[in-house]
């Protein structure tokens, strides 16, 4: 137990620690952009410094949170939403040739509508809700989690299988004890694609659709040319992402990737 | 008591037939060796008699308790440390926690696993004792009988001489009866009670000797003359060692 609680505070502590080059990578970017600033001026690109204190204004005001949490509640309903279902039937792809068959030229097809087409069609379906945004999201979203589940059992060790079948694991339990870890090392990295692609299509949806949320509030500074406010909003939405990603993703990602970790040589623990 | 008894069995790929009129039957506690050249059907019929795949002719009796297998390679869970690799069986078995913990213990002992290694991930493990996690997974069930199915062939010499005494003593202290595959013959009169040899093409059995004394007990000038009196007197012998199956065409 001591072991188990001593080795997630290492690891934590070494990502922390490489918090330290992301801190980085900001303040070159913030760099770049202030050089941008002071080449183009205020109208055209507002400074980072001016930009963090708007977003930082922006939310001492109660109605922006709740502003945030809309946009950030429709996102993530919307990626569980596409999460599960797209994990399910890609697993289910993975197993069964016929469906994987079937599928393939119906994703060629999801793949191919662009995102502003389906929002437009929902638009029309439901109407400036929280069901258009949602619907926009399995639509685009679904996609790549599906093909990285089928990828997932496609590509497993079938000599693990045969080994389980060996000491008498019935299908369920081959699949819940060595297909479905196989499943996850695809369905990860994809989860965290899709929980951006959640994101930005949430803001636009919702820009477009004039439903509200950090969308509808881009849409106001637009229109009264606010590009400090438009850039704050967007600053806060990349937040949002991020503490998403950190919050939910990265730490199960972690977690089922530690022999991955062990595997490394000393000194390229990235 | 025979603890396993194939008759007639035959098998198919894709219409091609790798395996036919394979007839054998094994007594409790008999280890039994099976080679024959590469690509001859070896790996097919273990598979078949331990139930992965179904064959297309002939019939498999078992009277075995529970049978375990130990492959070419190790074939370890990586997200799991050794200790959970070796427990793995235990654990669809469903036996409790306390009960595991401690026969993956005693299993790891035999096959000397120290304390540290058991909580290392297959990658941190050497070649060699990843070998020896996957015996003690097979071992720890306690089976009564055990697929080997050239277990060693990765391994160099000297690994290969523990190894082969560390079956031989399971085989033993644990009374189990085993199909052991290999290609070695050396090694197959080192390990088995009896050991059959394989028709090139799987077309049947073609040889059998019953190897004198007991495993464990032979040295190795004995074993050494008995694989030259096999090669000089039987024929199905000598292609044993023939490598490359497509040079007989
Ligand atoms: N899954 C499969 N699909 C199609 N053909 C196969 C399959 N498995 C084996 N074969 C074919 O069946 C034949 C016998 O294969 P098998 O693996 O049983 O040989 P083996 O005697 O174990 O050889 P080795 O000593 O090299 O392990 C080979 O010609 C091989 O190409
Ligand atoms: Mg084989």
């Amino acid at each position: 137990m001591v072991g188990f609680v001593g080795d997630r505070l290492g690891r934590l502590g070494r990502f922390a620690w490489s918090g330290w080059s992301g801190l980085a990578a900001v303040a070159l970017l913030a760099a770049v952009w202030q050089a941008g600033h002071e080449a183009y001026g205020d109208f055209i690109l507002p400074s980072p410094m001016a930009t963090a204190l708007a977003a930082i204004g922006l939310l001492a005001a109660p109605e922006n949170w709740t502003l945030l949490l809309v946009t950030m509640r429709r996102a993530l309903s919307g990626f569980f939403l596409a999460g599960i279902l797209g994990a399910l039937l890609g697993v289910i792809a993975g197993y069964a040739p016929a469906v994987m068959r079937l599928s393939r030229p119906l994703l060629t097809v999801a793949l191919g509508v662009p995102p502003i087409a389906w929002i437009v069609l929902t638009m029309i379906w439901f109407g400036a809700s929280d069901a258009t945004v949602a619907a926009t999201i399995l639509v685009s979203a679904t996609p790549v989690v599906f093909v990285a589940g089928a990828e997932g059992v496609m590509t497993r060790d079938r000599g693990l299988d045969a080994m389980a079948e060996v000491f008498g694991a019935g299908p369920i339990r081959r699949f819940l004890s060595v297909g479905l870890r196989q499943v996850c090392a695809h369905l990860l990295p994809a989860l965290a694609l899709a929980l951006g692609t959640s994101f930005k299509v949430a803001v636009m949806a919702e820009l477009l659709a004039n439903a509200g949320g950090v969308g509808g509030a881009l849409a106001r500074t637009r229109a009264m040319l606010d590009i400090t406010g438009a850039l704050a909003w967007v600053m806060l939405s990349v937040v949002a992402l991020v503490v998403g990603e950190y919050g939910l993703v990265r730490p199960v990602r972690a977690e089922l990737e530690r022999w991955r970790e062990a595997a490394q040589p000393w000194g390229v623990k990235r | 008591m025979t603890a396993l008894t194939l008759t007639g069995v035959g098998h198919a790929f894709f219409g091609r037939t790798v395996l036919s009129r394979v007839s054998l039957s094994i007594r409790r506690g008999e280890v039994v060796a099976l080679v024959g050249p590469s690509g001859c059907g070896k790996s097919t019929l273990a598979h078949i008699a331990a139930g992965l795949i179904s064959a297309r002719e002939g019939r498999v009796a078992n009277h075995y308790r529970r049978h375990a297998m130990v492959f070419q390679d190790p074939r370890l869970l990586p997200w799991r440390g050794a200790a959970g690799n070796i427990a793995y069986p235990l654990e669809l078995s469903g036996m409790s926690r306390r009960e595991r913990d401690l026969r993956v213990r005693q299993s790891a002992r035999m096959v000397q696993l120290e304390g540290q290694d058991l909580d290392k991930f297959p990658v941190e493990l050497s070649g060699g004792m990843r070998q020896r996690v996957a015996i003690a997974r097979a071992m720890a069930i306690e089976p009564d009988f055990v697929f080997f199915d050239e277990p060693f062939t990765a391994l160099d010499v000297a690994l290969k001489r523990r190894m082969q005494d560390l079956v031989i003593a399971a085989a033993r202290h644990n009374r189990f009866a085993a199909l052991f595959i290999t290609h070695d013959l050396m090694e197959a009169i080192r390990v088995a009670h009896r050991i059959l040899v394989m028709h090139h093409k799987g077309q049947g059995l073609v040889g059998e000797r019953i190897v004198d004394g007991e495993p464990g007990n032979r040295d190795d000038a004995s074993i050494f003359a008995s694989m030259q009196a096999f090669l000089r007197s039987d024929i199905a012998f000598a292609h044993v060692h023939d490598v490359d199956e497509r040079r007989r065409t």
